[in-house]
């Protein structure tokens, strides 16, 4: 038993020093500050810069967490300030089936509604052109993915604050609104941002829908309508040639070393917060 | 009227809005996938095998995906069972509360639960690769065993956490044994064991990240371990990108399979915990 | 060289600093004469609590039967019982905060002054409690610091001058004998104070607010003797210009500052009058063995 428990450790030790070690082949062939900051990809000639893809990433995770953070905390002051008990019975089960269906549902999703509509109608409002499959696309598709993680997260937050804290603030004439904002968020800060974290390092990982809606070119995105290339679905596109051509393996594992220790980060410093939050209680 | 309640009144209507924006991106996709799979869904699609080449000829339907699912969600299923149930007892029976080891295991299965699952696709793909393995039904078990392991072991936990010690004890006085009082703990997290094999399926089945790279895509049913197998999300995910309408309506129509069996499981499992939270403790 | 330049030019600083400090230099305002304790509107014409036949339900289960009383202005009204008599729901359910409880019911009539307590909804709600204040069991600083809890009332209610607020904060923080001892630290974060402490302040922030009422549900008994004596003994100094209403637990509390006493027992109003009356010469047979210690 205690072997079974141990080896979750060595998972996660294992995953990062094997990746690691797959992308050394590349890491001697190039400096590491060369395959992050340059924009040219071109493995056919040896050319492997990770910039692009970066920079995708980071503008469809940005965009999700910009989309979904004020709706999501909205909703769990709703719920925890504002509604009775029993409309919880209602929206949990809302959350939880948001929660559970895979992502290649959303990509079928995003392609069938949302893709069409920013190059149809929301598109032409702003650009001449676009064809739909674009960081916006990835953006509002990761945004409905991670708002279940988000929502109830946050609703459990706000549960712990004390209710003489809502009392005092509420027997001074506070609003409803204004004993949230600046009483219960007020409070809950830390844990805001760590939830937040928590959802990008989701985000991030995420790979199959943003493969399906991002249009995948390797080019550093300029706005929303732009076109982007993420880094998991970089991984995801290129298994299958990725053995024919010298280093591409080592490039591909790289970027998966890249994306295992970012949402490492990400979800490690959440995790230690969210539960020194539990304790402190 | 005071600016206090002014502000109250806006955010009131804005909280409302965001719950129906959440509602309403369930029921659009929910409605869209419908909407386009259940026109093209017969029940021959769901009962025979894709004819006429992968990728090209528009025939038959997608058992093979089914099937595929079946083999690797259950037996990956059964697999994470037998391995985190020793886990959690050995979490909750022979480690105090306040253990240290206890709480960095824990963590490790909270970071190992956010680890994107195309970084566990790419890592065992490069150990496969490491010993000569082809893409097969046993990688997609062993993948997707590990994907569900953190959430088994996290969701048990969660419940046997909540076990008062004072039952352990009784346990104990009475002249059990640790391992007799595995039984009595046994019975108390079985509802815990339920749900979290029900949110382990949802999680199984729908990746397609974590498989892409292990299970690969074939258009028969695997007779053994060895041979590649398809999935359902993978076969949405490849057919959709084939250029034949035909082959696209078979990954449309797998699409709506796929949501009925997510539906069905997320909405068990809330009337397994309702069912079971009457009569505990 | 620099030394000769700039050690003037300190010494000039230091000397404004210190002028400024003693009040010799004051900072000039636009509402110098700005009254602290007079900056909301007072519609209530009378602080008096009135309740009849007031009955409250949880889940169906009758908590308060029936309670009629009258609570006097200005005045210290102590209501006494054994615990689990409804005390502290009767006190809830003056500013409402009992609406939060799942599956109440209320019915009857409580009146404060020529306003209706139980059927006031929305906005209406909102500004009413205001004139309630209410003290917890436990001191409970809001998480900000020791300035802004005193501010947070005024700020929600509309009041952002900062020379105000500096004025508000500094009276009621006097007010209750605080200021001296924290005057140096009002930015700090209120739960550092001791506990003594953070209740004198939770007193101040619902003065703060200008209520007619203050509500007091055990707020002495998580304290050491020596606080809860200057909390006795600011209430007995405060009932000039409120009306205090507090649930206690310790009969001696009562006799030390009641003026009118209401004992309950299971829900029930038992006997309500002055506290001289109550004390020593109760009607009722439950108020006679209550108050010789037969139960508590």
């Amino acid at each position: 038993m205690i072997a079974l428990a141990f080896t979750s450790l060595l998972l996660v030790i294992g995953m990062g020093g094997g990746l690691f070690a797959k992308s050394l082949p590349i890491l001697q062939e190039h400096s590491l500050s060369n395959l992050l900051f340059s924009s040219s990809w071109h493995p056919m000639k040896g050319e492997f810069g990770f910039f692009p893809f970066i920079m995708g990433t980071i503008w469809v995770t940005l965009l999700a967490i910009v989309l979904a953070f004020p709706i999501s905390i909205l909703v769990a002051v709703f719920l925890t300030g504002f509604s009775q008990k029993r409309i919880w019975k209602l929206v949990y089960p809302i959350l939880d089936i948001l929660a559970s269906l895979p992502s290649v549902i959303y990509g079928v999703w995003g392609t069938l509604l949302i893709v069409p509509w920013i190059s149809r109608f929301f598109g032409p409002i702003f650009v001449e052109y676009t064809s739909g499959y674009t960081v916006l696309a990835g953006g509002i598709v990761l945004a409905v993915m991670i708002l279940p993680v988000l929502i109830s997260l946050m609703t459990e937050l706000f549960k712990t604050v004390p209710e003489e804290l809502r009392d005092v603030s509420i027997s001074l004439g506070a609003t409803t609104w204004q004993t949230a904002k600046f009483v219960i968020l007020r409070k809950t800060k830390a844990g805001i941002f760590a939830i937040v974290a928590l959802a990008i390092s989701r985000a991030l990982g995420e790979t199959i829908a943003v493969l399906m809606v991002c249009g995948n070119s390797a080019e550093t995105p300029h706005s929303i309508f732009n076109a982007c290339y993420p880094l998991s679905a970089l991984i995801a596109n290129n298994y299958g040639e990725m053995l024919s051509v010298p280093l591409y393996e080592s490039a591909l594992m790289l970027a998966a070393f890249l994306l295992f220790i970012i949402v490492l980060i990400f979800n490690l410093s959440s995790q230690l917060v969210l539960r020194y939050i539990k304790t402190n209680e | 009227m005071k600016w206090k309640f002014i502000e109250e009144r806006i955010f009131r209507v804005l909280m409302h809005c965001s719950l129906w924006i959440v509602f309403g991106f369930l029921v659009s996709i929910i409605y869209t996938i419908f909407q386009r799979g259940c026109k093209i869904l017969t029940w021959k699609m769901i009962t025979t095998l894709p004819g006429g080449g992968f990728y090209i000829g528009g025939e038959g339907g997608f058992l093979n995906a089914i099937v595929g699912s079946l083999y690797i969600v259950g037996a990956s299923t059964i697999l994470g069972l037998l391995i985190s149930i020793p886990i959690v007892f050995y979490l909750n029976i022979y480690l105090s509360s306040k253990s240290k080891f206890g709480y960095v295991i824990r963590l490790a299965y909270d970071i190992l639960f956010g680890i994107p699952s195309i970084v566990y696709g790419a890592f065992a793909f490069s150990i496969m690769i490491y010993f000569g393995l082809r893409a097969s039904l046993l990688g997609g078990i062993i993948v997707i065993t590990l994907l569900i392991i953190p959430i088994f072991v996290r969701s048990m936990d969660e419940v046997a956490k909540t076990i008062p010690h004072e039952i352990l004890d009784t346990s104990y006085s009475l002249g059990a044994t640790k391992w007799e009082t595995v039984g009595v703990m046994m019975r108390q997290i079985a509802p815990g064991i339920a749900t979290a094999t029900l949110l382990s399926i949802g999680r199984a089945i729908g990746d397609a990240a974590g498989v892409m790279f292990t299970a690969g895509f074939s258009d028969r049913i695997p007779e053994s371990l060895s041979q590649p197998t398809a999935t359902l999300p993978l076969s949405v995910f490849f057919q959709l990108s084939s250029p034949f309408p035909e082959v696209q309506n078979r990954a449309y129509g797998a699409a709506v399979v796929l949501t009925i069996i997510v539906l069905i499981l997320s909405l068990s499992g809330r009337f397994i915990t309702k069912y079971f939270s009457k009569n505990k403790i | 060289m620099m030394n000769a330049v700039t050690l003037p030019i300190v010494n000039a600083a230091r000397q404004i600093s210190t002028l400024w400090k003693e009040n010799i230099i004051k900072p000039i305002t636009r509402s110098d004469n700005f009254v602290p304790d007079c900056k909301f509107e007072h519609t209530l014409e009378k602080a008096e609590i009135d309740v009849s036949g007031l009955n409250v339900s949880i889940k169906g289960k009758l908590i308060l039967k029936d309670i009629n009383l009258k609570i006097p202005e200005k005045k210290i009204t102590c209501i006494i019982g054994p615990s689990g008599c409804g005390k502290s729901t009767l006190l809830k359910t003056f500013n409402r905060l009992i609406d939060s409880t799942e599956g109440i019911h209320v019915e009857g009539k409580v009146q404060l002054g020529t306003n209706d307590i139980i059927n006031t909804q929305g906005n209406a709600l909102t500004e009413m409690r205001r004139h309630i204040g209410l003290i917890n069991q436990r001191p409970c600083p809001l998480p900000m610091s020791i300035y802004d809890n005193i501010a947070y009332g005024c700020k929600i209610n509309g009041i952002h001058n900062r020379h105000m607020l500096d004025k508000i904060v500094e009276h009621y923080l006097k007010a209750v004998g605080l200021w001296d001892e924290i005057k140096n630290r009002l930015h700090t974060p209120a739960s550092r104070l001791s506990i003594g402490q953070q209740q004198r302040l939770c007193l101040a922030r619902s003065l703060a607010v200008e209520p007619e009422f203050i509500l007091a549900d055990e707020s002495t008994s998580a304290l050491d003797p020596i606080s809860s004596k200057i909390i006795e003994e600011l209430f007995v100094r405060l009932k000039e210009q409120y009306s205090i209403i507090m649930v206690t637990h310790t009969l001696r509390q009562a006799l030390r500052i009641a003026d009118y006493v209401v004992f309950m027992y299971l829900g029930e109003v038992i006997e309500a009058g002055d506290a001289q009356t109550v004390f020593h010469s109760p009607q009722e047979e439950l108020t006679k063995n209550y108050l010789s210690g037969a139960f508590s």
